[in-house]
């Protein structure tokens, strides 16, 4: 059986893991779209955390004994590189509109140039 | 609604129109096929209309089809997502001082002779922001899936719980604003699938928007860049923004100065 303290704290915290994010939209610092998938995080370790009896379930079908507890750390370890992996697709699409970006600049940079030099 | 019936496939009948500087925002992703047509039938609505087709990072002709039919072309560098695109058109329209500003989807679904309908509110200082609603009449003459209607009339109804005024159509890409209107999109636009979020924001920001009703036609080309399980997440995101955002202070500059 999961200790309620376990229970308490991890629910408390997953829940202001909540809070956070939505105000960090609010205050227009996170973007819908990346928030979603810390939203998703948040609310299932909250309900995990504060359905002890869901928790205990679960834990007996994946074979965890002794410590339900533990399912809690695994599924927010999932979470966590779900959210890392989401970011390392951003990242890479960003450097790539970068480097479009860079290039476009170089090209009409050449043109103002160009045109400057033509009309002297 | 509108209580006189103006033959709107004119823009000579409309009056005062002439005497503003106005732009229609075109924007256009991979549409080859349809972007010339939307252009020329914008030419035969109002010969004084300027054109700006905004192509989101097209991997067709588009803007050399754009550019060839005689629109000025803005060409983003890569894909921004409708969104992002349609903000460039206001953006432009705001810096380059334009009154009237309508905006139509390049892929010729909104027809350029119902303009008249769409812009005369506006003319008459009667709605900041006027939006051509599929819905606002008797409901009939648009066909889509099944799961992307039951989402318009979902927002539809969420939407106008919030602003206190109904609301038909939430995802309508045909609309006409005046400077009001311009100067607040250019300053802030929602991403991804703006539409609804931006109608909350017309209200949080005391602008009046009506709708008007309009015939939408089958896309003429290109494909609807919205998937069934796209629709979903959209819908998660957008009701996520809408609740978020009415926790906003409300953010007005100028007037609230007064």
């Amino acid at each position: 059986m999961t200790p309620l303290a376990v229970s308490i704290v991890g629910a408390l915290a997953s829940f202001t893991l909540v809070l956070v994010v939505l105000e960090l939209v609010r205050s227009r610092r996170l973007r819908e779209r990346y928030a979603l998938l810390w939203l998703l995080t948040g609310l299932t370790l909250t309900a995990l955390s504060a359905w002890r009896n869901g928790l205990n379930t679960i834990a007996g079908w994946v074979g965890v004994r002794g410590y339900p507890p533990a399912v809690l750390f695994a599924v927010g370890i999932l979470f966590i590189l779900a959210v890392l992996l989401h970011y390392s697709t951003v990242i890479s699409r960003l450097s790539d509109q970068n480097v479009v970006l860079a290039q476009r600049l170089a090209l009409l940079e050449e043109q103002l140039v160009e045109r400057a030099t033509s009309e002297r | 609604m509108s209580d006189t019936i103006v033959d709107a496939s004119r823009a000579a009948t409309l009056p005062g129109l002439a005497e503003l500087r106005r732009v229609a925002i075109v924007p256009a992703l991979n549409e080859e096929h349809a972007v010339a047509a939307v252009v020329a039938e914008l030419r035969a609505f109002d010969p004084g209309m300027d054109i700006v087709v905004v192509d989101d990072g097209s991997v067709d002709r588009t803007s050399a089809v754009a550019t060839a039919s005689g629109a000025r072309v803005l060409r983003l560098p890569f894909n921004l997502g409708i969104g992002g695109a349609v903000q460039t058109g206001f953006r432009y329209a705001y810096e380059h001082g334009y009154d009237l500003a309508v905006r139509l989807d390049g892929d010729g679904q909104h027809d350029a002779r119902q303009l008249g309908i769409v812009i005369e509110p506006v003319l008459r200082g009667e709605a900041d922001i006027v939006v051509g609603s599929r819905f606002a009449a008797t409901g009939q003459g648009y066909r889509s899936s099944r799961t992307r209607r039951i989402g318009i009339r979902l927002l539809a109804w969420v939407v106008s719980r919030i602003v206190g005024q109904r609301v038909t159509d939430t995802t309508s890409g045909f609309q006409a604003l005046n400077r009001e209107g311009i100067a607040l999109f250019a300053r802030d636009y929602p991403h991804d699938y703006p539409e609804v979020e931006a109608t909350v924001m017309v209200f949080r920001h005391r602008l009046r928007l009506r709708e008007v009703p309009v015939s939408m036609r089958e896309r003429a080309g290109g494909r609807s860049s919205i998937t069934a399980l796209r629709s979903i997440y959209y819908m998660v995101k957008v009701l996520l923004a809408i609740f978020v955002g009415l926790f906003r202070r409300n953010v007005v500059p100028q007037e609230d100065s007064s």
